[in-house]
């Protein structure tokens, strides 16, 4: 048993209408969910461990596998879109030779798309973890992904 | 700690004295702090106002305050500084010393901080008076420049919570709901639907136990309305949603919020904790025997989840998958008791109604649609952010008066409104009148209010492919219709935008949108193909030119253009070369233009890109 996924079970008080809620709190603390996790999810609470899983891959902020240090969020919304997104993320595909919803081999980065920051005016904007770098062109890719360790 | 208010006479007294106790001489600085203004770094130039007046001793002289979304995000970090209404833009740490030196020590202004009127090139000193906000009717949006998110007291010093204790005191619950009625108010989600008629059927539906549900699931990308509501206003959603409550009868309610959403998710947090606290959430509310008790709930990042019954059952722990509507939700919604659903800005929409009555309310607006609408302007615009217009207001004056008109000096060529669901509006109907029935007989819709301008770099099968790919990523799967066509109209619109599309397409494209239309479970199905059709109804040319003579006008569809070397402009700067990805391009000496290997060229565009003197060419 993971004591930190039981303290959150406990939050709420095993609620099972709080099941998004509770594996969104495991997934900030392990920046995934790990099979143990929905295991215990499923059995503390007694949910059908299939039902625990169609969450688990229902909603999008949730991931099944280990990411990176870093997230990379890149915003796919319509403004940005129209503002040139598309040639932004495929250019950092080919920098990190990883698609989107992949993780680099050296476990720096996880690549991400978005669909919509609501931060239009800065399109076509993207995020690594919490902050945001906006008006991004090809150009600017490979010198801010220098900047992270 | 925030001490309970038992009666309303309390909540008038707290009000006299929160009144009496602001000094409306004593100069204010607040600085934007919505999502908007965050990217920009807003976070760095606060902290640089506070140490700046540390520093300087002026600590007891001026206050500073961090608000939600002014609106005007192209400009951000926005501060205004009162009593003066003094607007700057694009404020950065380094301009601090000189606004406390300037305006707050010498009371003059910092020319270069203003903003500039791109037509007359004259500089605007007032927020009023900035063209942006000049046609703008800011009834709900307008207090998000004036309040601090985090205090409750700076929302019940402007009048907040007065219309809750208008209701709960001297109206009974069905006067409210007539009142509603009356006012026209229609919801402001998406679907319009008239939210009077919406509570009364909630409040006759049998049952005990009845909910109330905000819908903060704002999925629809480029709209954040309801977003910089919720971080900015977060008590005037949850005083409608009061009001709501006790007109249709319900003790409980719930907050059903984006998890992408970080800030509007703390912001309502509090605002249930210090409404709470005050006595104007929980059990016997003002004193008046009334019991109503709140819970956030974050969503998942589904976009399916915006619709009712798919949001219902998300919040009841199971994957958000919509059911048929045979049964409405305000009969038979979450945990099978009658629920009253509306968005954000209806909600917010409420204490206005409430306290300045339906009559007034009415006058704002057309025949069919009443009251403001907020939209979020993004895209080729020149001032991106977010409007709250008279409903009837034309696309035109929104997009040239408000919006500035279109980036870069293009030229105009689409707004699509409604999101996903939603169509893309050509120039010929730029003199609509913006309300619930002319967009939708327009082929679009209101939506949650997304308003993105397109020029002519944007090419329109590209987009209906755009939408398309977004929604058959989002379709739940429930509904054969919507999972199996939306994915056969994408693949289809993939081979077009390829070069590889037959002139019998656009019919079959047509063909299948009747069914998507006829027969899916849900709005998301059904109002799937708007994005087709519109883009073929207004832009047919573009269809038939991506077909026929395999050439995409707009220059984006890859498989359809080719990059070139302008020869006789290029100065062989060699920026371009060391940019290719593909070693495509040559070097050929200084002064001598590069050469583009065609056959190496994989349509990156980082050339394109990278090339300041337009000398990259793209066809």
């Amino acid at each position: 048993m993971d004591k930190k996924v039981s303290a959150i079970i406990n939050k709420y008080n095993g609620d099972k209408g709080q099941l998004v809620s509770i594996l969104q709190d495991i997934q900030a603390e392990y920046h995934y969910l790990p099979q143990k996790a929905l295991i215990q999810v499923s059995e503390t609470m007694a949910i059908p461990a299939s039902r625990v899983y169609d969450v688990a891959t229902f909603f999008k902020a949730f991931s099944l596998e280990p990411r990176g240090r870093h997230l990379i969020n890149v915003c796919l919304g319509t403004a940005c879109h129209v503002r040139g997104a598309v040639r932004v993320l495929e250019k950092i595909e080919r920098s990190l030779a990883t698609k989107s919803g992949g993780t680099t081999k050296d476990r720096k980065f996880t690549l991400e798309t978005v669909n919509c920051m609501g931060a239009c005016a800065l399109g076509p904007v993207m995020k690594i973890d919490e902050e945001y770098f906006g008006q991004m062109s090809t150009d600017k890719v490979d010198h801010l992904f220098n900047q992270f360790e | 700690m925030l001490t309970r208010l038992h009666s309303r006479q309390d909540l008038e007294a707290l009000r006299k004295e929160l009144v009496n106790n602001r000094k409306p001489d004593k100069p204010r600085i607040t600085i934007c702090s919505g999502t908007g203004c965050h990217a920009y770094g807003c976070v760095k130039a606060t902290e640089a106002f506070k140490t700046g007046v540390a520093n300087q001793g002026l600590g007891d002289k001026v206050d500073i305050k961090t608000t939600g979304c002014h609106g005007f995000c192209e400009k951000g970090p926005i501060v205004a500084i009162q009593p003066g209404d003094i607007f700057y833009q694009q404020v950065k740490p380094e301009d601090v010393p000189e606004i406390l030196d300037e305006t707050i020590i010498r009371n003059s202004i910092v020319e270069r901080l203003l903003y500039t009127d791109p037509t007359t090139g004259r500089k605007i000193t007032h927020q009023h008076e900035v063209p942006f906000y000049q046609k703008q009717e800011r009834i709900i949006f307008g207090s998000n420049g004036e309040i601090d998110p985090t205090s409750i007291e700076d929302y019940i010093a402007i009048g907040g919570y007065s219309a809750l204790a208008k209701a709960l005191f001297e109206m009974t619950p069905e006067q409210i709901i007539e009142e509603v009625k009356h006012s026209g108010l229609r919801g402001r989600g998406g679907g319009g639907f008239p939210a009077g008629i919406k509570w009364e059927s909630c409040r006759h539906a049998p049952g005990d136990i009845k909910y109330v549900i905000v819908n903060a699931d704002e999925g629809d990308p480029g709209a954040y309305a309801d977003r910089s509501l919720l971080e900015g206003n977060p008590h005037s959603v949850l005083e409608g949603l009061i009001i709501g409550a006790y007109a249709i009868g319900c003790r409980e309610g719930y907050v059903y919020v984006r998890h992408e959403y970080p800030l509007a998710v703390e912001a309502i947090r509090i605002a249930i904790e210090q409404a709470q606290q005050l006595g104007l959430l929980g059990d016997d509310i003002l004193g008046s025997g009334f019991d109503f008790h709140v819970r956030i709930t974050r969503g998942g990042g589904a976009f399916v989840c915006g619709e009712s019954t798919a949001l219902m059952a998300s919040l009841e722990g199971k994957v958000g998958e919509p059911r048929a509507k045979y049964v409405h939700t305000v009969e038979r919604g979450l945990w099978d008791s009658p629920s009253n659903l509306n968005n954000v800005e209806t909600w917010s929409n409420v204490p206005v109604i409430i306290n300045k009555g339906a009559d007034w309310y009415r006058t704002l607006g057309t025949d069919g649609s009443k009251g403001t609408k907020i939209f979020s302007l993004v895209g080729k615009i020149n001032n991106t952010g977010l409007v709250e217009v008279p409903m009837g207001i034309t696309l035109r004056e929104i997009i040239y008066d408000i919006g500035g008109g279109i980036r870069d000096g293009k030229k105009f060529k689409a707004v699509q409104t409604g999101g996903p669901s939603g169509g893309c509006i050509p120039e010929s109907l730029l003199d609509l009148p913006v309300d619930f029935d002319e967009l939708t007989k327009a082929g679009s819709m209101m939506g949650s209010g997304g308003m993105i301008v397109m020029d002519e770099t944007t090419c329109m099968v590209d987009i209906a492919k755009y939408f398309l790919t977004f929604l058959e990523e989002e379709s739940c799967g429930k509904c054969v219709p919507c999972r199996e066509g939306v994915k056969r109209m994408r693949q289809i619109l993939d081979d077009i935008t390829e070069g590889k599309g037959d002139e019998k397409d656009i019919d079959l494209l047509e063909r299948l949108s009747a069914t998507l239309i006829d027969s899916s479970l849900c709005a998301l199905g059904a109002t799937a193909p708007n994005p087709v059709l519109t883009t073929i109804r207004y832009f047919k040319d573009e269809y038939e030119a991506h077909i026929k003579e395999k050439r995409c006008p707009a220059g984006v569809c890859k498989a359809l253009i080719h990059y070139y070397i302008v020869e006789e402009k290029c100065p062989g700067c060699g920026l371009c070369v060391k940019a290719c990805p593909q070693e495509a391009i040559t070097f050929m000496g200084k002064k001598k233009p590069v050469v583009l290997d065609e056959s190496k060229c994989i349509k990156c565009g980082a050339c394109y890109d990278i090339c300041k003197l337009g000398d990259v060419g793209k066809e």
